[in-house]
């Protein structure tokens, strides 16, 4: 009954914890490149106001509006962080910090002022995630897997996190020329009359699809740290932008895999009795596989100039 | 007669006829903040013709060519391209920017850069097909860079990198080219090597125009110039345009008399 | 408490007159010292354009705060000194410090990859031990959370003390460093050259903004630190130059912001410290964004629209004075407006005057900047600036004898 076990409590997270991670590493190889990496960071902090709110105009618990909040934040942040970097000739990092943290504390106070606290939502939550709450109780085994009745039962996060997941992998594929060659050269990207703001703006929505939908699933911590770990980790091992972005991928479900495996059985292993962080394991996983790729990556030496 | 003499130092002498050739400039300025990088500039550039643009450091070179194809709105002014607005012509035009100003880190080898020439005809989805690989090729071989085809581009020196980018731009197929500082710092064979290139596009009756820095060479590579900064100060053929009076209106004091005589000849 | 001081009796009494508790106005001053310090040290990091680096070390601080309440449980402690939190955050912020710099400099990733990788692995490794702490069950959590957003809710004396003289130190180090910073971050190579060590000046602004973080993330949490570092600088930028001024201003924007957010944030329930004061410093900002009077964004916008016109006019003027057509429909607009011109494109009287003068100018000025001797006169030349204003009249006098016409050919 292990396999039932399994099924019914592990397998559900652990897919959505790796489609949450795939999900955000993709966005993120492109990011890294263009020297935005931390607009993950940015998108991550502001998707509270943007549930928040999404609460507060829907008066309802409910996914589609508190997405549709977190998404619409996610826009407005970016969007003013170019606004306040051009208007205020600020560096883009200064930009991001103004930028995310006056809408952070916009939410938490939102919070504090509004009569949220019969309902399940906070700032741990926002954070952390729950990914180990994601079970699946039709579950009775693998033969659950072709029971319709039982799929019927699976937790909504996961074909959603899948959804979202194909969306982003489609739409990396569909714009894979026109993104790599603005990465790369947008000044000649422009000069052939490439819609380059709209690619940028492109990017930074699938950003956002990711980051709203994962944090949903599992939590902010895999949100910024899947943006950035594997894809920086992937660009130590390989000199070619396919290869790096096949490898993030792979490192992300690594760290989703591991790290949820740890956390619920590591301390078992251990002696203790209760699991741990699953979010923060994952996090610590992915970094452990950067400091690995920054030890011993084939092509992690800096370029010299 | 102030007048006349105004009209004849080639100040504002803007007139509909140009307005065909390959490239036009009417009435440009660009701004960055207060003072204006271009004022009132206008330039004609002919078709089959190797043209500089020559000026001092700041003097609104690079401004100019990003002016013409759109990458900095102006404040005001035209730009035409065979008597269109660029927008609609951006497929007759290539552009090497300058080197420095892409991440030669990028995770990408010297072919695939090639191909990004060909992006608009192979669109989003079109695969990359043997005969487009092919003619990437047949580009790395006129810069003689055929031999690196698989490189990964952060292991080119500086001249290599710049052929790669020319290639590129020969990937385009275009009438018009417009090089940014092609020459800064690559090596003597490279230099050589763009040159013969440039020449052999103006052969076939390519308008190939380039923000050059190196006085000494202007004459022995260009049939035309144009002088600016931030104004136009003078347009023309060479041998007319490079005199010790329009030099010394480019470039103020900055040019000592022993390197106007010897750019002169 | 008990047992006060007749001083601090005196005190007390002086700070119940602002209608606050002791503790409050001590945690007030607290966030107003800290305010400052954090204000003239982030002005040194942002002028280094490595603003998000605080964002780093805050986010770095968790491991350590959880780490040493383990050992401070673990030797037999109740593991709420709130010193020995703080000595554990600052172990686990330079740790963080040394990967960023180890990722930047020994791989080619760039700082802000290096910033988000030790951000999101330190602070998840931090959440991780959290939970560690929740399952050992020992006591209560000992409300480690609280040093997410922050509280000063139920803070004790102690605590507020702590973090009023550590403010005060702050802002005291910040003020004797500050001429060393500003000269590293203003012009390392200088810098050098007097016998100035770049490094250990980087390292003590480094450590600066580690003790502020520090300190200050009791009260406004570490995911929303980064701003009492980031907010004052950006603020400061756009009412001075000089840098010398923008570090003072930052220092006392910064200053006012902590204090005026605490004052505040104590004045009404549900006001949450850390957010009231980030939100006070980007109410200062967005003020200052809009109205600063020179970069400001309406005074930007009042300027680029002014330029405009200026400029189609005088290539318009230009233009009638050789007799060429005006092209672009808003420069004739603007011509006809002015009287200058008819609707046809032809000039009027006034027009005609304004255009000789125009190209006049025009001409001095093309025959100064062709002399070698008057550059530094020339560099003045922006296409609209007459040249009265640069040249006396004697000179303007002189150039115009080169004006005496050539034959044309």
């Amino acid at each position: 009954m292990i396999g039932a076990e399994f099924v019914a409590l592990s397998l559900p997270p652990i897919l959505i914890g790796c489609l949450a991670a795939i999900a955000c590493a993709i966005p993120g190889n492109f990011l890294l490149l263009r020297r935005q990496a931390l607009i993950g960071d940015a998108i991550s902090h502001v998707v509270l106001p943007g549930i928040v709110i999404g609460f507060l105009v829907s008066r309802q618990v409910s996914t589609w509006p508190m997405m549709l909040g977190a998404g619409g934040a996610a826009l407005v942040a970016v969007l003013l962080i170019e606004v306040v970097r051009r208007a205020g000739k600020l560096e883009p990092g200064a930009a991001m910090g103004v930028v995310f943290s006056t809408m952070f504390a916009g939410g938490v106070l939102l919070l504090e002022q509004s009569d949220t606290s019969s309902v399940h939502l906070d700032v741990q939550h926002a954070l952390y995630g729950n990914l180990e709450s994601l079970i699946w109780l039709d579950a009775t085994g693998w033969a659950s897997l072709f029971d319709m009745q039982a799929l019927a039962g699976l937790p909504p996060e996961l074909p959603r996190m899948a959804i979202t997941c194909l969306i982003v992998t489609g739409v990396t594929a569909l714009l894979w020329r026109p993104l790599k060659l603005s990465t790369f050269d947008e000044g000649f990207a422009r000069a052939l009359g490439l819609p380059v703001r709209a690619l940028s703006l492109a990017l930074v929505i699938m950003a956002a699809m990711a980051a709203v939908a994962a944090f949903d699933a599992v939590g902010s911590i895999i949100v910024i740290a899947m943006f950035i770990c594997p894809p920086a980790a992937a660009r130590l091992m390989t000199d070619r932008l396919g290869q790096q972005v096949g490898l993030s991928v792979v490192f992300a479900a690594i760290s989703a895999v591991t790290g949820y495996v740890l956390a619920g059985y590591g301390p078992l292993w251990l002696g203790f009795d209760n699991s741990v962080s699953a979010a923060g394991m994952i996090a610590t996983m992915s970094g452990l596989i950067l400091a690995l790729a920054a030890g011993f990556g084939p092509r992690r030496a800096p370029r010299i100039a | 007669m102030q007048l006349g003499l105004a009209a004849q130092d080639g100040r504002i002498v803007a007139s509909d006829d140009g307005l065909t050739a390959p490239l036009a400039v009417r009435g440009l300025t660009v701004t960055y903040g207060e003072k204006p990088a271009l004022f009132a500039l206008d330039a004609t550039f002919d078709a089959g013709a190797m043209s500089a643009i020559i000026g001092p450091n700041g003097a609104g070179k690079s401004t100019l060519l990003k002016a013409v194809l759109g990458m900095v709105t102006p404040v005001s002014g035209t730009v035409h391209a065979y008597g269109q607005p660029v927008r609609e012509v951006l497929d007759r035009i290539a552009y090497v920017p300058q080197r420095a100003t892409v991440d030669w880190d990028f995770p990408t080898r010297v072919i695939d850069v090639v191909l990004m020439g060909m992006a608009r005809e192979l669109g989003l989805l079109r695969r990359v097909r043997q005969d487009h690989r092919d003619r990437a090729m047949a580009c790395l071989v006129r810069v003689g860079m055929e031999h690196f085809a698989e490189r990964q581009i952060g292991q080119l020196s500086g001249g290599q990198q710049q052929r790669v980018f020319l290639a590129r731009a020969l990937a385009q197929g275009a009438d018009l080219y417009l090089l940014d500082e092609p020459f800064a710092g690559v090596d003597a064979a490279t230099e050589k090597a763009i040159v013969a290139v440039l020449k052999s596009l103006r052969d076939s009756g390519r308008t190939v125009v380039v923000v050059h820095h190196d006085l000494a060479t202007v004459s022995t590579y260009f049939e035309r110039a144009l002088l600016i900064n931030t104004t136009r100060v003078a347009e023309g053929p060479v041998a007319t345009v490079l005199t010790p009076e329009t030099l010394q209106a480019t470039y103020g004091g900055r040019l000592a008399h022993a390197q106007l005589a010897q750019i002169l000849g | 408490m008990a047992g006060a001081s007749p001083t601090r009796n005196w005190r007390r009494s002086s700070a119940e007159m602002w209608g606050l508790g002791y503790n409050a106005a001590l945690v007030a001053t607290g966030a107003g010292l800290l305010g400052a310090a954090a204000g003239i040290t982030g002005t040194f990091l942002v002028l280094r354009k490595r603003a998000l680096v605080s964002d780093a070390i805050a986010h770095a601080t968790l491991p350590g705060i959880a780490l040493a309440f383990l050992v401070m449980v673990a030797f037999g402690g109740e593991g709420r000194s709130l010193a020995g939190l703080l000595f554990g955050s600052a172990l686990s912020a330079w740790l963080g410090l040394l990967c960023v710099g180890w990722l930047t400099h020994a791989t080619r990733l760039s700082e802000d990859a290096a910033i988000g990788a030790v951000l999101s692995v330190f602070f998840g490794f931090g959440i991780l031990l959290l939970t560690v702490i929740q399952s050992l069950n020992v006591g209560r959590q000992a409300g480690l959370e609280t040093f997410l957003l922050g509280s000063t809710a139920g803070m004790l004396y102690s605590d507020a003390l702590t973090i009023a003289v550590g403010g005060g130190l702050a802002t005291l180090a910040a003020l004797v460093l500050r001429r060393p910073m500003l000269t590293a971050a203003f012009d390392p190579g200088y810098a050098v050259a007097t016998g100035l060590d770049v490094r250990r000046v980087d390292l003590a602004m480094m450590g600066l903004i580690m003790a502020v973080t520090v300190i200050g993330i009791k009260i406004v949490g570490l995911v929303l630190i980064v701003a009492m570092v980031i907010l004052p600088p950006v603020t400061a930028r756009f009412w001075s130059n000089r840098v010398d001024r923008v570090v003072l201003i930052a220092g006392v924007m910064g200053g006012l912001t902590g204090l005026l957010g605490a004052l505040i944030s104590a004045s009404a329930p549900n006001l949450p410290t850390g957010p009231i004061i980030v939100l006070t410093g980007s109410a200062g900002f967005f003020v200052s964004l809009m109205i600063a009077p020179r970069r400001g964004v309406l005074a930007a916008l009042l300027a680029r629209h002014r330029y405009q016109r200026r400029v189609h006019l005088r290539q318009g003027l230009l233009a009638l004075a050789h007799g060429h057509p005006v092209y672009e429909r808003f420069t004739l607009r603007l011509l006809s407006r002015a009287g200058l011109a008819n609707p046809d494109g032809t000039a009027t009287d006034k027009g005609r005057a304004a255009a000789a003068r125009a190209l006049l100018d025009e001409s001095r000025w093309q025959i100064l900047r062709a002399d070698p001797a008057q550059e530094i006169a020339a560099s003045h030349y922006d296409g609209l600036r007459p040249i009265e204003t640069v040249l006396t009249p004697d000179q303007i006098a002189q150039i115009d004898t080169r004006l005496a016409p050539r034959p044309l050919t």
